[in-house]
């Protein structure tokens, strides 16, 4: 089964306004960054390669809060969404 | 919110942080618990095994009325490889009693379920609110800071309860950074399947289930452990990696699950099912050793903020309950003298110590580095387990004698015999 399709079933409450609540402190870090685990790690495919600006971009929409980016890597920024948006599980 | 002053209050309203609050408002404490999900349950995930004893005083008569799956009465354990399993198991029709020994649940009904009982108690629950950081004053916590405009929340204690990440237990400078040799992720999915078609492929009626754990490699050789629950009409499916095995061996969690889904012996279990749901959380297995500052002037923290998971028998929703219910019992003891410094606090660790809470983590607490060091342990043995009962029980022309022989040196050649015993020797030490 895809990870897209797998995505589509988790409720989610995407917020439009506050924008992402992952961040990458200093993106010239993963540029030179070996093991880019971020790209494969995160179970929800969160962090990509954007070809055209060159950098690490960020999915937050897609984020369930688990914590991995910010274990696995010091250059995570990462907080919590603010209260009431991000994943809503259904059966949990 | 900061007009009032709060008796106490809970920063996540999960399994510790519900108990605290029940405890307490049954005692007729002033209580507020604040969760940032949308519901209680919203951001909440575990394998879904949950263990009744720890209710006793929390809320009578349980199960009754909670939304529980359905009552394990057969455990099995294999160690896997690719496309095997050696296993044992162990079903008991003294768990077909009541009371139950343990339920399957969906912590997103569960934890719902559990916050009512909560509001039925008198405790107050604000959702869809983030808790930001302490308020200090002369180094002491006298309440919560929230996402809130004039979100101030003032108590005369707080209870963190705010799982694995505990940012507020980080900001409290209570604890060090996560280490990635000591924390799992576990990806899960929920496949739907029909009642009977579970019932017909575990060999269970009603509201019987079995559980399934799995240790070994069954992807790219990094030790996994893996889990299948029976819901009531789904089953739960799960597998989970220490994040510094996944970054050593490139594991991407959903390609994990989806090579679990494949194994020769689970496929056929959750055949014809369909995927309801896809879920990732961590689970802090560092123990005893990675436990943070448990109490401070104003403070306590429970359940996985303060690493109470017992991984080797994958228990910690009821380490959790137990932990709220003493932080809210040593809450209602220093209210008595009105002293909430760490030192009348500090009776918490005492109370955690006399209990199963401490005295399980601290029996394994050498387990988590003892595993760290000595991966063969997890990922050699299984494999040789599933080589060794393959010869023995393939049936070719060749003697006994000469299978045994053949599997010895292969076991002295993987690992060695000096170490096959240091190896005993150790996790005869651990977990003896």
């Amino acid at each position: 089964m895809r990870l897209e399709d797998k995505l589509y079933l988790i409720g989610f409450k995407v917020d439009e306004v506050g924008g992402s609540h992952l961040a990458i402190k200093d993106k010239s870090v993963c540029l030179a960054c070996e093991m880019k685990q971020c790209l494969y790690i995160c179970p929800c495919g969160v962090y990509e390669i954007d070809e055209i600006k060159n950098e690490v971009s960020i999915n937050y929409d897609a984020c369930v809060e688990c914590g991995t980016c910010r274990v696995s890597c010091d250059e995570i920024d990462w907080h919590y969404p603010r209260g009431g948006f991000g994943v809503a599980y259904k059966f949990g | 919110m900061s007009d009032i002053k709060y008796d106490v209050a809970i920063v996540g309203a999960g399994p510790a942080g519900l108990s605290a609050a029940i405890v307490l408002a049954k005692a007729g404490v002033n209580v507020i618990v604040v969760e940032r999900g949308r519901f209680p349950g919203a951001k909440n995930v575990m394998g879904g095994v949950f263990y009744t004893d720890c209710m006793k005083g929390i809320v009578e008569e349980f199960p009754n009325g909670a939304p529980v799956e359905r009552h394990i009465i057969e455990q099995r354990m294999w160690m896997i490889d690719d496309e095997s399993y050696v296993g044992f198991g162990h079903k008991n029709a003294k768990f077909d009693k009541e009371p139950y020994n343990c339920h399957t649940v969906l912590r997103a009904q569960f934890d719902k379920w559990l916050a009512k009982q909560a509001t039925d108690a008198g405790a107050l629950i604000v959702n869809k609110t983030v808790v930001t950081e302490p308020i200090m004053e002369d180094g002491k916590v006298v309440g919560i800071k929230t996402g809130r405009p004039e979100g101030d929340i003032k108590a005369n204690c707080v209870i963190v309860a705010d799982g694995v990440n505990s940012l507020m237990a980080k900001s409290l400078g209570f604890r060090a950074k996560l280490k990635k040799e000591s924390v799992a992720l576990a990806v899960k999915e929920i496949i739907g399947l029909d009642e009977k078609v579970i019932n017909d492929r575990f060999n269970v009626t009603g509201s019987q289930g079995v559980t399934i754990e799995m240790t070994g490699s069954l992807f790219k050789g990094a030790e996994a452990m893996a889990f299948l629950y029976t819901n009531k009409k789904s089953v739960s499916l799960g597998v989970g990696m220490i994040i510094e095995d996944m970054m050593k061996h490139n594991i991407n969690p959903n390609e994990l699950i989806e090579s679990l889904k494949k194994h020769p012996a689970i496929s056929p279990l959750i055949a014809g099912g369909e995927t309801k749901e896809y879920l990732a959380h961590m689970i802090p297995e560092g123990g005893y050793n990675d436990m943070p500052q448990l109490v401070g002037d104003g403070v306590m923290i429970t359940g996985d903020a303060a690493t109470m998971v017992n991984a080797v028998h994958r228990e910690g929703s009821n380490l959790a309950i137990t932990s709220g219910k003493l932080a809210a019992q040593t809450y209602l003891e220093a209210a008595e003298e009105g002293d909430f410094s760490s030192a009348a606090l500090s009776s918490y660790i005492d109370k955690l110590q006399e209990s199963f809470v401490m005295s399980d983590l601290k029996k394994y607490k050498a387990l988590p580095k003892l595993l760290q060091k000595n991966r063969q342990l997890l990922d050699k043995y299984p494999k040789l387990m599933n080589d060794a009962a393959f010869e023995l029980l393939t049936v070719d022309g060749i003697s006994k004698q000469e299978k045994q022989k053949h599997i010895w040196k292969n076991m002295k050649q993987q690992i060695g015999f000096t170490n096959m015993l240091k190896d005993l020797y150790k996790i005869w030490r651990s977990v003896g």
